[in-house]
């Protein structure tokens, strides 16, 4: 698709899963004065999903912002420290950010569906990036995405209905859907179940799951007992910095900072 | 007449009353507003109500009835003869009367009806006055008496002053809608009379427009067309050159204003634009008629066109840029309220700027887009003045922007101006003129507020 993407390192290998794809380092986030994010270091490797836990505030939505450059967007925001995604500088001058979008998608808290309908809503991506030469090849990408976001079944018979008409569970697997179909290598979620019932959770749980087959998941969530259920690593924010990290399960069962056992037990946050 | 002080004290009086009826209340609680059934400010109110309202009431009557009254009184003691005159003079001779009792001349010698039937108008108008003070002055001290001693503990006060407040509203909201419909009414039964004159069919579907009619009967050469073709195609001509000035150079800045703008060339450039939207028409109609047009005509004959010193282009590109603000400030409001998510989600699947733009957020915000332009077009088909300065008289049926043209407004304007009778056909074919504008505008209004609220409240 462009130059950046076919650097030697791009093709995560499929045998070494503990490769890492996006690697932080002495990453600082300043909106105005205000620091809001202080010297994270975290490396997010490849088909795992690594969970951001940590109360309100703490700067998880502004350290995923800053994987896919959405920081850009928001005036006052200056990120210093260093962003790799395969080995190669996010946020490097020559780095186009709307590249790196399309191979970093993001899937949001609220549900966001264009008001279109759900085959354009997922044909979107594809085609601003030129990836479909002809209708069926169009056709073929926005079946596969809905399938593998398991909405297929679902919207078989009504993909010209509008996408804004969908329940807020199948809203949002839409949206992962729309996430999909530009095949990124990393998707970013930022509390993508926080809208919607247990039922709509579950499914899009097991989707997370499924979708760590071939992608990098990063995910933001206030939950609990979604961390433990579908991720592999655990990173824990206060107030700006990163206080531990490590693999779901230690980090559920012995946690190694007060500051973690507190919050995961509930008792602040 | 002595209106202003009787106000003033009325006025005086029904706030004493306000402090009266709060400061009884208080006594009566003892002091403590907790043992009233309302606040002691409700109470105030309920007895300035009672003192304002019957004693204003009285006077708003006796400035709607005292007028004909003292002229009936006055009529009835004129002499027989001459009350017997036709009615006209009658007319003439009350007029006298008036000037004469107001210490003004009338150019001639009253004669000595007018100075006797003067001098009864004169004392008939200062008895009715004072016995107005005294009634309504008396009026309000008795209403304050009264509603004072209805005050204790358990009056519940506030809803009467809150029932008050709801008849005063739905009173002001009535008269705003009975003045829509006496408009309309005036409008259709003038139409009506029109049409008997002149049969719908030849003045919507005829081609010929030239309403001058003879005044005399002997005059030649005006026999007087009533076909409103040209009217309404100039009108169309001249609305669509504007629209086509006004719509896209209005939503590309809208679109600069809300999605590129940084904040302070926003705060800079919009005030800015929307001072367009208060200059004066007529400041555009001479903008046009006086620069606009003569720079047209000398660039049209630099090119070899003939262009008219008085064109639709002239008229229709002013009133496009005097529509401009308009557009802007309405896609403006919608533009931003296209919800930040979806441009984010653009933006997150890779889309630049102005994809997000023009494939997200404009077909978001489409149907208030169209809701602004469809009510700017109907500002435009009712614009006067500018097209009666720029646009010219002549009544041609043709799509040459070069030429002139004239449109309904233009031509009500001119209808009326004038010193022709108020019942002949060429006055009368301005309120039809004026009928058909207004079903027009009301039809596109109508459309467009539809349009606008159907896109409200898919957001909201
Ligand atoms: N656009 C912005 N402008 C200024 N300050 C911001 C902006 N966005 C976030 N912040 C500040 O940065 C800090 C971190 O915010 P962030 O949104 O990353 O928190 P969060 O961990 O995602 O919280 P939540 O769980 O409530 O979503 C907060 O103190 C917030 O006030
Ligand atoms: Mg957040």
């Amino acid at each position: 698709m462009n130059s950046f993407a076919n650097t030697p390192h791009s093709k995560p290998l499929e045998t070494d899963r503990r490769m890492v794809k996006v690697s932080a380092r002495d990453v600082c986030v300043r909106y105005g004065d205000k620091l809001a994010l202080k010297h994270v270091d975290l490396d997010m490797e490849c088909n795992q999903v690594t969970a951001l836990i940590g109360p309100s505030g703490c700067g998880k939505s502004t350290f995923l912002r800053c994987i896919n450059r959405m920081n850009d967007l928001i005036e006052g925001a200056s990120v210093s420290g260093s962003l790799m995604l395969d080995g190669q500088d996010i946020y490097d001058r020559e780095l186009d950010p709307v590249l790196l979008r399309a191979r970093v998608g993001m899937v949001f808290q609220k549900p966001n569906p264009f008001p279109k309908s759900i085959y354009e809503n997922v044909a979107y991506g594809p085609r601003i990036h030129g990836m479909a030469n002809t209708r069926d090849e169009l056709d073929e990408i926005v079946m596969t995405s809905l399938e593998k976001a398991g909405l297929l079944a679902e919207v078989k018979d009504r993909l010209e209905e509008s996408g804004t008409g969908l329940s807020g569970g199948q809203q949002q697997r839409l949206c992962i859907a729309r996430a999909i179909a530009v095949s990124p290598e990393v998707i970013l979620m930022d509390e993508p179940c926080s809208a919607l019932d247990p039922i709509a959770t579950a499914k899009v749980e097991e989707l997370i799951d499924e979708l760590r087959q071939n992608f990098t998941i990063v995910i933001v969530t206030h939950s609990m007992q979604q961390a433990a259920r579908v991720s592999q690593k655990t990173a824990f924010f206060h107030l700006g910095e990163l206080i531990e990290v490590g693999e779901t399960e230690e980090m559920f069962t012995t946690p190694r900072h007060s500051l973690t056992q507190g919050y995961i037990t509930g008792r602040f946050g | 007449m002595q209106l202003l002080p009787l106000v003033i004290a009325l006025l005086v009086l029904t706030s004493i009353g306000y402090y009266l009826g709060r400061g009884r209340a208080l006594t009566m609680a003892g002091g403590s507003s907790r043992n009233l059934h309302s606040l002691p400010g409700y109470y105030g109110f309920y007895v300035a109500l009672w003192c304002g309202i019957p004693a204003f009431l009285v006077l708003a009557a006796w400035l709607a009835f005292e007028p004909t009254l003292v002229r009936a009184l006055v009529m009835n003691s004129l002499p027989p003869s001459a009350q017997a005159l036709p009615e006209g003079e009658l007319r003439l001779l009350m007029n006298e009367v008036r000037q004469f009792a107001g210490g003004r001349s009338y150019g001639r010698e009253p004669s000595e009806i007018v100075i006797a039937a003067a001098e009864y108008y004169t004392s008939l108008k200062t008895t009715g006055f004072a016995a107005l003070i005294v009634f309504s002055l008396s009026l309000a001290v008795a209403g304050l008496a009264w509603g004072r001693k209805r005050i204790h503990q358990q009056l519940r006060a506030r809803v009467s002053v809150e029932r008050a407040v709801k008849v005063f509203l739905i009173i002001s909201s009535t008269i705003a809608v009975f003045t829509t419909i006496g408009i309309v009414m005036s409008l259709l039964f003038e139409s009506i009379r029109f049409f008997q004159a002149v049969p719908p069919m030849e003045f919507l579907f005829g081609l010929n427009w030239s309403p001058q009619t003879a005044i005399r009967a002997d005059q030649v050469g005006s026999s007087g067309a009533f076909g409103a073709v040209p009217l309404f195609a100039g009108t169309l001509l001249i609305s669509l050159i504007a629209m086509t000035v006004a719509v896209p150079v209005g939503l590309f800045s809208a679109i600069y204003m809300a999605e590129y703008a940084p904040s302070r060339v926003r705060a800079v450039v919009k005030p800015l634009l929307e001072v367009l939207a208060g200059i004066p028409t007529v400041v555009y109609g001479f903008f046009a008629a006086l620069t606009v047009a003569p720079f047209l005509r000398d660039s049209g004959s630099v090119l070899g066109l003939s262009v008219a010193s008085e064109s639709a282009l002239a008229a229709g590109l002013v009133m496009g840029i005097m529509i401009i603000p308009f557009i802007s400030s309405l896609s403006d409001d919608v533009i931003t309220s296209v919800p930040h998510s979806l441009r984010q989600g653009s933006y997150g699947l890779g889309a630049t700027k102005s994809e997000t733009i023009r494939q997200v957020v404009i077909p978001a915000a489409l149907p208030g887009i169209v809701g602004g332009v469809l009510l700017a077009a109907s500002r435009a088909i009712g614009e006067t003045m500018i097209v009666v300065m720029a646009a010219g008289l002549a009544a041609n049926l043709t799509a040459n922007p070069f030429e002139a043209v004239t449109t309904v407004t233009v031509q009500i304007v001119t209808l009326l101006v004038g010193d022709q009778e108020f019942d002949s056909p060429k006055t009368l074919a301005a309120f039809a003129l004026g009928l058909v504008l207004f079903c027009v505008t009301l039809v596109l209004n109508v459309v467009a507020l539809h349009v606008v609220r159907k896109y409200r409240e898919k957001y909201d």
